[in-house]
């Protein structure tokens, strides 16, 4: 560890606080109907686009009509994705002549990006045409996103609303986080990260004449000399912005934003970073906001800055300590380098980008690396891996992060009530038996998936076992941090682990379809509820939800839960692993 | 349900039009206008001939160039399959493999990230740490002052952006294009 990365790690910090704020101020403006300046080019956008699809802005809707409209727009985007996968090779945009995507892998992946997860079985530049990539891809970006930010704004409003019965107008919100909020945001970023050299073209992919030739032994044994490069290619800086900006983390290519043309310059790297909090960060002062209690927006916003900087701080011990395992090897941090882990990281970011970029995109539900998690060290690998079984709650993804921290605040709020012994109140509102039956549904829903597809796939050595890369403990991570990744829709893998086959496409689609969906529909029953009740005056016995023991509660709420439930499987996993690593024992 | 399965199958393929089509097609015209070298790949040549791009690492492993990493895209620095091996730290495979980098790069304490393998498997730098511990057999095998070298290699190393983000780093390809320009 050294003193510049912890001063790159406190200026990331830093910033994430300086844009929480405003951007939170706006979007709430924007969910509000309030007047802005970009009303000026989207509000003619705005009213074309409800002409064009027959939407009706005042029409509102009860949580039920809401979560209606949102599963039948998220299914009607799945299937347009679908289709584009399976006909690429009879579309346009498509010059390296790949062919349509296999049925499985395109029910996979077009679920995968429905639900903001965007797990990728697939290497990318050999798998999906340009089109491909712009129609069915990165038009899910948004959409995943802009669903999220709508059911976050839906819930927020079921806490700030008194005897209504009504969240809001699902097509409403959907068009105008889009419009106002994505977009405008996504074309911004998109021009800086081309001038920092990321890619954006539709031409073939280019061929280059290595100046060193090679000479490698193929898989089938045989010397032959590589005299060429081939290049991939493709129109990235558009589908990358709305990739981070959107927490939705799939790769424009197969090493995500470890490749030199999605991430080239450690500015690049640090704005994705950035981009990856922007608006979960912001949501919090929306909340704040919205239910007219700023300072209960900082508070939750506190509470979860206090689990991601224990999370950085973790990865980053753990990977600048670099592997016992190796023998002539320097892997103490200087300053002509940094040293530590190396293995699966880029050298323009190092160990302090590496650890901190692992530890936001898991904390949001983003899911993009610039690294690559499987060879982290053990302890490091976890980080990423516990970001996710939390919830994903620490920012979180776009919308996702915020509806789910909420649930956990009607837990913590409940205990709270226990503790004092009277009916504990959120912002006024009576927190009952029914609000709590549905957010312990939400929080068990989590777990289920994960561990009960996780045993089932050990349990299988054809089907489960043979797609593992590394042994021994490690194989047990990489299971389950698929089974993670996939039902907390965060989409980053321990990437050894080749889920390209039947059982992995299919049962990771089940996992991502259910983490997404089983989770909302409980969410947006309690936002119904909690719209529908009386305000209640604050009393001396109410429990403040502005204070640092609001935050502090919080905080162990989420990690008593999580703790409670993963801890027997991470101890067979990554710190099993770490003790036999101490060991000297390899796989 | 009827009118939210109308209103839904028109929202997405009008959205469609303007998310897929519009904006990055936009992005692309604009890109192609204001940065045209970036948006294409900062390709490099030499006689009027494609070698490479400026941001994609290429192999070198012969003793009269400084070496790349190891690459796990491909065969090696497959710029249309990138990977990082996804090699666990307890795996014997990787341990071994990092020893047998240990031993064909002929250094004491070689740097680690000489012989690990990055994660997109095209990373175009190495640390200075790692170029400058190559400078003795280079300098050997093209018969140059080492010194001199040393001062070379040392003018090649690209600082933090802005002297704080990121970590200072030697592109190899550029090192080796100028290395066989002539110091």
């Amino acid at each position: 560890m050294s003193l510049n990365g912890w001063l790159q790690i406190v200026v990331f910090f830093a910033a994430v606080l300086l844009f929480t704020k405003p951007l939170g101020v706006y979007m709430a403006r924007v969910f509000q109907k309030q007047r802005t300046r970009l009303d000026i080019i989207f509000g003619p956008c705005e009213r074309l686009l409800y002409r064009l699809t027959g939407v009706n802005p005042d029409e509102e809707m009860s949580w039920g009509v809401y979560a209606t409209a949102m599963l039948v727009f998220s299914a009607a985007t799945l299937v347009l994705t679908y289709l584009v996968e399976r006909l690429q090779h009879v579309l346009p945009l498509n010059p390296q002549h790949l062919p349509g995507v296999a049925s499985d892998l395109a029910l996979n992946t077009a679920i995968s990006f429905t639900t903001n997860t965007n797990w990728q079985s697939y290497v990318p530049e050999s798998t999906m045409s340009y089109l491909t990539q712009m129609l069915g891809l990165a038009t899910h970006n948004f959409w995943s996103a802009a669903v999220g930010l709508a059911l976050a704004i839906a819930f927020i409003r079921g806490i700030a609303r008194r005897e209504m019965k009504t969240l809001g107008n699902f097509w409403v919100d959907l068009t105008r986080g889009t419009l106002w909020v994505l977009l405008p945001l996504s074309a911004l970023f998109a021009m800086v990260l081309v001038s920092q050299g990321v890619v954006q073209n539709l031409k073939p992919y280019d061929t280059v004449k290595l100046v060193e030739p090679q000479a490698v032994t193929g898989t089938d044994g045989k010397q032959t000399t590589v005299t060429t490069q081939t290049i991939a290619q493709g129109p990235v800086a558009s589908q990358e912005a709305i990739k981070m900006l959107g927490t939705n983390g799939g790769g424009f290519f197969n090493a995500n934003s470890a490749h030199p043309f999605e991430n080239p310059t450690p500015l690049s790297n640090f704005l994705q970073m950035l981009a990856i909090f922007l608006i979960p960060a912001a949501l919090t002062a929306t909340l704040g906001q919205m239910v007219g209690s700023p300072k209960h927006g900082w508070a939750v916003f506190a509470a979860m800055a206090l689990l991601c900087f224990v999370a950085v701080l973790t990865c980053y011990w753990a990977e600048a300590h670099g592997n016992p395992l190796l023998h002539g090897v320097d892997q103490h941090v200087s300053a002509l380098h940094s040293g530590g882990n190396m293995e699966g990281k880029e050298v323009r970011f190092g160990i302090a980008n590496s650890a901190l970029f692992a530890t936001v995109t898991t904390d949001a539900s983003c899911g993009a690396v610039n690294s690559m998690h499987d060879s982290f060290t053990p302890l490091g690998g976890m980080v990423p891996m516990v970001n996710i079984l939390l919830g994903e709650v620490v920012f979180g993804g776009v919308g996702a992060g915020m509806y789910g921290m909420l649930v956990f605040v009607i837990v913590a709020v409940f205990i709270a009530g226990l503790m004092v012994g009277r009916t504990p109140e959120y912002l006024g509102k009576k927190i009952e038996a029914y609000d709590v039956q549905l957010s312990m549904l939400y929080v068990l829903i989590f777990p289920l998936l994960i561990l009960g597809f996780a045993a089932v796939t050990v349990l299988m050595p054809r089907l489960g076992l043979s797609g593992l890369a590394n042994h021994g403990p490690h194989g047990l991570s990489e299971i389950l941090y698929a089974y993670t990744s996939a039902t907390g829709n965060n989409g980053s893998a321990f990437a050894g682990l080749n889920a390209n086959t039947h059982w992995y496409n299919y049962t990771l689609g089940i996992a991502m379809f259910f983490g997404r969906f089983m989770m909302i529909i409980p969410m947006l029953a309690i936002a119904g509820n909690l719209a529908g009740k009386k305000i209640v005056p604050a009393s001396s016995g109410t429990f403040p939800v502005t204070t640092p023991l609001f935050t502090i509660l919080l905080t162990a709420v989420i990690v008593i839960v999580g703790a409670l439930t993963f801890f027997p499987a991470l101890s067979l996993s990554p710190i099993l692993e770490h003790l036999l690593l101490g060991a000297g024992q390899t796989f | 349900m009827k009118k939210h399965l109308i209103t839904a199958t028109l929202y997405t393929l009008v959205t469609a039009v303007l998310l897929g089509i519009v904006y990055p097609l936009a992005i692309t015209a604009i890109s192609q206008l204001v940065f045209r070298d970036k948006a294409n790949g900062q390709l490099v040549t030499r006689k009027d001939e494609l070698i490479g791009s400026k941001l994609i690492g290429q192999p070198f492993t012969g003793p009269t160039y400084f070496h790349s990493r190891p690459s796990a895209a491909g065969t090696g620095y497959d710029a249309s399959a990138s990977s990082g091996s996804n090699l666990a730290p307890t795996n014997k495979a990787f341990v071994d493999r990092v020893a047998a980098s240990v031993a064909a790069e002929k250094v004491n304490n070689v740097p680690v990230d000489l012989v690990t393998a990055s994660g997109s498997g095209l990373d175009p730098d190495i640390s200075p740490a790692a170029a400058l511990a190559q400078v003795s057999r280079v300098a050997a095998e093209r018969h140059l002052d080492e010194a001199k070298l040393k001062r070379f290699v040392e003018a090649h190393i690209i600082d933090r952006q802005f002297g704080l983000l990121g970590e200072p780093r030697v592109n190899v390809l550029a090192l080796n294009l100028a290395l066989d320009a002539g110091i």
